[in-house]
Formats: C-alpha cells, structure tokens, sequence
C-alpha cells in the first residue's frame, strides 16, 4: 500500500517543479508590485481563516439591512431599509446572502448579479459605507448588521439596482478598443506585444466596468462630465499599447487631456482604495498627465 | 424605469468617518489653501500700514510716538489671541508645504503606495513643528 502511494507522489514532485520554474521566471521579471500583490492575497487569506475559525458564526445568522425602493410601487416609493436575518454558512459572501434573502424571504428585492466570480462586475453595492464587490466580500469580515444600499452617485432605478447608463457612456466615450491601420505583412502574422509592453497594460486590462471607482469619485460626483477613473484607465490601456501608431496614441491623449478629463483628478486615492480589481487606478491617471504634459511640450 | 430615486449628495459628508487618507489629505490641503489666501488679505492690510507710515502718520503705543507700521505691527503684536492665530498660521502653512511635497510625489508616480503614509506623516510632522514653535511666538505676550 505504502509503496504504491509513494509512488505517484515522487511522480508527481517534479512535475509541479518543471511546471513551476518557467512562471517563476516570468514572475522574477514581473514588477514587485505583483508579488506584493500576491503576498498581500496570501496574507489575506490566512487572516480570513482565522476570522472564520475564532467568530464560527456558523449556525448564527447574519443580519442584513438592505436599501429598498422602488419606483413602481405605491408603497415602496419612499426608500426604506429592510431587515433580513439570513442562516450564516462557512464561506458566505454578501451577494450569497442577498440571494439567499430574495429567494427564501422577499422574491421582489432586486439587484443585478451574474458570474459570482468577481469577473463579470455586476454586483457592485455600497456595503458598510465602502464600494465593493457583493461576490468578492465575506460577510465574515463585515461589521454586523451588514448595510448593502445601492451605489452612490447614480440614480437608483430599484432597490440595489443603479442606472450605469452614464458610466457605460463614459467608458465609450474613450474609444475603448484597439486601433491600427497598419496590419504586419503575411496573411498569418499576429500582432506582437512585447512582455514589457504587456506588464505594463496588465493591470489596467483588469477591468471589469463594475463602477466601484466612479461611485467613490467625489469628482465625478460633481462633475457630471467627467471621465471618472474606469473610463481613464481604459483610456491608458490602450495609449500604452505599443502596438498602436504614435498618431492613434496622440489621438487617445487628446481625449483624455480635454478640461474633463485627467485633469479634473485631484488625487484622493478613492478610486484606487475600492477597486475589486487592485488596479492602480490614480497612478494611471497621474501617467497620462505626465504623458498629456510631455506631449503638449514637444511643439516641434 | 419611468422615474428613479436621486439620493444626491447626502451620503458625502455625512459619512465622514468612513473618508480614508486620500480624501482627508484634499479636504485639509483645501482648506489651508484657503485659510493661506484669507490670511494674504490680512497680510496686505498689515502691511499697507507703511504708506501711512511714510506720509508721515504717527502714533502712540504704550506711551511712546513711533510711525504708524511700527504701532500697527506693534499694536497687533501685543495681542495674545494674535499670537494664537499665528501659531495656528504656521500651522496651515507647514501642513499646505508638507503636503504640497506628498502631492508633488504623487504628481510625478513616486511611491503612490505609501500616499497615506506620507500624508500621515506630514499631519505628524505639522503637530510636532507647531508644538516647538509655540515657546517662540506666545514669548512676551500677557493674556
């Protein structure tokens, strides 16, 4: 029996190695702020584990107050909170108990949720005060009761559920999607990025358009004009893409440098504190102005 | 959707508690920024004391003639709730510079990870620079 189990384990100790070096050397090349981020996650976890293990709130409830509104509806046009006391399990995220709330206790209460996987950036709610993701945030490290309102700065049009019509329009307002003229020679040849030029982009191509970051934007708030963080760090996704032509990038940096657009970033690191998606949001900003600038010198 | 719920701008100010280092570090820069304007003004006033001076105006502090710049700064000088407000300026003006720094980093990509500890670190700075100048400007001074 023994044997027979060592066996495979020996088996399989080099593989993962030989699997492993080539990413490792990819990661030694990697910026620090990728294995900072990754040490951060793993520290994360493990403080996740301990919570969970020292509060065991398994067999307890968790008690959400939830905004409520609906425009619709005779009664419910007056916006109020609503109590729900929801079975806690081992894992719980605030979307899991949002669901749980409208399938076992109120099948009207609304919000927009679909992948579960923080991917696909539907379920951003203002939960305890703070833009997150419903699917990414643990009830377990959440103060009780938990609040989920909708998020701030965009109408609400039910319940959980905001109008991003004006974000949606925002981000496309930025042209966000890849532009050259110029294709390489050969039916077949791809269009190369080099890795530096990826590490570059990588962050920013994280975006999942939830609308964390302009919810949080106290400029955006004001200013209904402005670009806000999402819709700029598209904008330098693509401006930092080398594969484009100089004269596309200095088309990109045209919208971006207009009076509602970097500039209208005053640097309160809002954005960049609620960002599911751990995207350096105002360092973006703060390179296209540096890149608006340097542009707006060369007058040769 | 025929219409929706405006929530405006109620939930800004009222949950500034919730505000993280960023936002606190805007609103103080604002509002020394302002507070350094206001005190510009004053400053002017203060000063444009010297042409009456130099037309020849005099007057009497504490017994004695002197020429009007001397006694207005004199004058104010004497005044211990002055003496505060200077403290208080030097105050705004240390965190407006420190800050300006921190900005000024942020501005050129230069450790945007540590911006809340460096904002942190000029409110500590600001504190310990205005304790030790306390001794200097309340000196001679009766309330």
């Amino acid at each position: 029996m023994s044997t027979q189990q060592q066996e495979p384990e020996t088996d399989a100790e080099p593989e993962p190695e030989s699997q492993e070096t080539p990413t490792d050397q990819e990661m030694s090349g990697l910026s620090s702020p990728q294995q900072k981020r990754l040490q951060r996650k793993h520290e994360g976890a493990a403080e996740r584990e301990r919570a969970a293990a020292e509060d065991d709130l398994e067999g307890d409830t968790v008690h959400l107050k939830v905004f409520r509104f609906d425009p619709e509806v005779e009664g419910k046009q007056e916006p109020r909170f609503d109590d729900f006391h929801v079975p806690f399990e081992r894992g719980m995220t605030v979307l899991d108990a949002v669901i749980y709330a409208r399938d076992e206790f109120d099948s009207s209460l609304t919000f927009r949720h679909s992948c579960r996987q923080a991917i696909c950036g539907s379920d951003a709610f203002f939960v305890n005060g703070r833009q997150r993701l419903g699917c990414k945030t643990q009830i377990s490290e959440l103060d009780q009761p938990v609040r989920v309102e909708p998020l701030p700065h965009q109408e609400v049009v039910k319940d959980l559920v905001v109008d991003m019509d004006h974000f949606y329009d925002q981000m496309h307002s930025v042209e966000p999607y890849f532009q050259q003229e110029d294709l390489p020679d050969g039916e077949l040849e791809e269009q190369r990025q080099t890795r530096e030029n990826r590490e570059k982009v990588k962050m920013s191509t994280r975006c999942i358009w939830c609308g964390a970051c302009m919810s949080s934007c106290n400029i955006a708030a004001g200013d209904n004009d402005y670009l806000g963080p999402a819709a700029i760090n598209k904008a330098y996704r693509f401006a930092m893409d080398e594969r484009e032509d100089e004269e596309i990038k200095e088309h990109r940096l045209r919208i971006v440098e207009q009076e509602h657009g970097v500039w209208r970033c005053q640097t309160q690191f809002s954005c960049t504190e609620v960002c599911p998606k751990d995207i350096p949001l105002t360092e973006h900003i703060q390179e296209l102005k540096r890149e608006a600038v340097k542009k707006n010198l060369k007058f040769w | 959707m025929s219409q929706s719920y405006n929530r405006g701008l109620i939930e800004d100010f009222g949950r500034w508690k919730e505000f993280s280092a960023g936002m606190w570090a805007w609103i103080f820069h604002k509002f020394t920024g302002w507070m350094l304007i206001g005190y510009l003004f004053t400053h002017i006033a203060v000063l444009s004391s010297a042409i009456a001076a130099a037309d020849g105006q005099t007057m009497m502090v504490a017994g004695e003639s002197v020429d009007a710049y001397t006694g207005t700064i004199q004058g104010l000088e004497g005044l211990f709730i002055v003496r505060v407000l200077e403290v208080g300026l030097l105050a705004v003006a240390v965190f407006h510079i420190l800050n300006g720094l921190r900005l000024l980093m942020v501005d050129l990509g230069i450790g945007l990870e540590a911006q809340d500890k460096s904002f942190y670190a000029s409110l500590i700075l600001t504190g310990v620079i205005t304790v030790a100048s306390v001794p200097t400007f309340l000196t001679g001074v009766g309330l």
